[in-house]
């Protein structure tokens, strides 16, 4: 097979026999912690400060339009429920996964591809050693638990960014945006974002290690692997949505 | 030769994608030989090399190492062979996130259950037999290229390995650095009587560490022997190799 679809489906390969690897490795002892807790400071900590950007702007900018929108059928009253639903079902989990998939997935894709390409995965499995278990589990997995928590933060951060529009903008009372926004959302609603999430954290990190452990070729191929990492990440995060919302929805 | 080989080859062929690069190499290395594969770059010897303790499966063909058929081995079956052969990578293949002392203690800590007094003995070990005591708070990036091979070197005699392979190990050194290096080989190998095979095409070097030699060429092996009988050998590659490193 030639051309993008061939390499389209041999990229589907090597993210799904990685996957299968990730698995058996998951459970296997001795489970170690160092490495995990470095790997959630690095996916967790480390992106805060561009998560919370993103949030509270897209926050701001939701409720702006929103807000304007809704005034002309004198609705602006539903502000609050629009902004909580479009944040805590999509626009919450997709942005920070988004952002995840341009900061953490490079990086992990640059890292796993530079030590690749310098002979050091290699050197670790003819040291009897799992390159898998060593590395893989633990970004897989902080990325996993992380991204669900960022989330949560991210959904927070832009409630409240949107709150400031509301008050200052369109002159709704906090109070009352606060009270209409706790009547009108679930625990589905907060749930579904939460599982997308960590759906998302799977796939952006799966991809990532795939494309760094398969790089070749120098700094070139790393730079070439980083790319298409997060190019693959963001689109898998995009169609993985479509897929999530539909299931959601039914359940 | 010892009777029975301590790595041995039966018709080795692999290909990667469509382009055969190995097609039927047979090898024998006797235990506490070192038998050096000679050949061009692009030949295949690091390919070969890399068969020799299950980093690649063979398309077809067989790979001994003791009484070990590497063929029908799974990934975890043969970290207990790379527990016995030790691996030299051409660019070191140092972690260069973690000091020398964790890179040469790498094996130790995940294969043996050391305390860190024991741990710290042996690794100071390891580094006074490649003459780098007292560098293990360096990290890799901090080493010349020379220093880093002899690092590499010390993590792969870490586990008291029956066989080690290396993999150009005079490669992008200086000469005079590349013979220091030989004479280590040379002389670890005397001291700890290993299995060793390299693959090099510095010609120099390979007379200078091994015992055995053999040509790897268009996929095959095309001579093999003891220096004597290369030097005497009318094989035109050969003479061409033997010739050039006058």
């Amino acid at each position: 097979m030639q051309g993008w679809s061939g390499r389209f489906f041999a990229q589907v390969g090597e993210v799904t026999l990685l996957s299968r690897e990730f698995f058996r490795y998951l459970f296997r002892r001795p489970f170690e912690l160092r490495p995990l807790l470095e790997q959630l400071d690095n996916v967790g900590v480390r992106s805060l400060s561009v998560v919370n950007l993103t949030a509270i702007f897209s926050g701001m900018v939701l409720a702006l339009q929103m807000g304007r929108f809704l005034e002309r059928f004198g609705a602006k009253i539903y502000i609050s429920r629009i902004m909580g639903l479009s944040l805590l079902r999509e626009m919450g989990p997709v942005l920070t996964a988004l952002m995840i998939g341009a900061r953490v997935g490079a990086g992990i894709t640059a890292e796993l591809g530079s030590m690749k390409v310098t002979e050091q995965i290699e050197a670790m499995r003819a040291l009897a050693t799992s390159p898998v278990k060593k590395l893989v589990v633990p970004r897989v997995l902080a990325t996993v638990l992380m991204l669900p928590v960022l989330t949560i933060l991210a959904d927070t951060v832009g409630i409240a960014g949107g709150l400031v529009v509301a008050i200052s903008e369109l002159g709704i009372s906090g109070g009352f945006f606060y009270r209409s926004l706790l009547q009108n959302m679930t625990l589905g609603d907060l749930l579904s974002g939460l599982g997308k999430a960590a759906f998302f954290g799977y796939i952006i990190s799966i991809v990532a290690c795939a494309k760094g452990l398969n790089a070749t070729g120098g700094a070139d191929g790393v730079g070439r692997a980083t790319t298409s990492a997060v190019v693959a990440s963001a689109v898998s995060v995009l169609v993985l949505d479509f897929f999530l919302t539909k299931l959601f929805l039914f359940l | 030769m010892a009777p029975q080989a301590f790595i041995r080859v039966r018709g080795l062929e692999k290909q990667f994608d469509g382009k055969p690069v190995l097609r039927g190499v047979d090898l024998d290395v006797a235990e506490g030989e070192t038998v050096v594969v000679l050949g061009v770059s692009g030949q295949g010897k690091s390919v070969l090399l890399r068969h020799l303790n299950g980093l690649l499966k063979p398309d077809r063909g067989e790979v001994w190492v003791g009484a070990r058929l590497l063929n029908r081995l799974n990934e975890d079956q043969l970290f207990e062979v790379r527990k016995q052969v030790g691996m030299v990578f051409q660019l070191g293949g140092l972690f260069d996130s973690l000091t020398v002392f964790e890179n040469v203690g790498y094996m130790l800590r995940e294969h043996a259950r050391l305390d860190e007094d024991e741990l710290g003995r042996r690794v100071a070990r390891l580094l006074a037999l490649v003459e780098l005591e007292g560098s293990e708070a360096l990290y890799p990036s901090q080493l010349s290229g020379g220093m880093q091979k002899r690092v590499a070197l010390a993590r792969a005699l870490a586990f008291e390995p029956r066989a080690v392979l290396y993999d150009e190990p005079t490669t992008g050194l200086d000469p005079l650095v590349a013979e220091k290096i030989n004479q280590l080989i040379r002389n670890l190998q005397k001291q700890l009587g290993f299995t060793s095979v390299v693959v090099t095409h510095d010609l120099r070097s390979a007379f200078a560490i091994g015992d055995r030699f053999a040509l790897l060429d268009a996929g095959r092996i095309r001579f093999a022997g003891t220096a004597e009988q290369a030097r005497a050998s009318r094989d035109q590659l050969m003479c061409e190799f033997l010739h050039a490193a006058l």
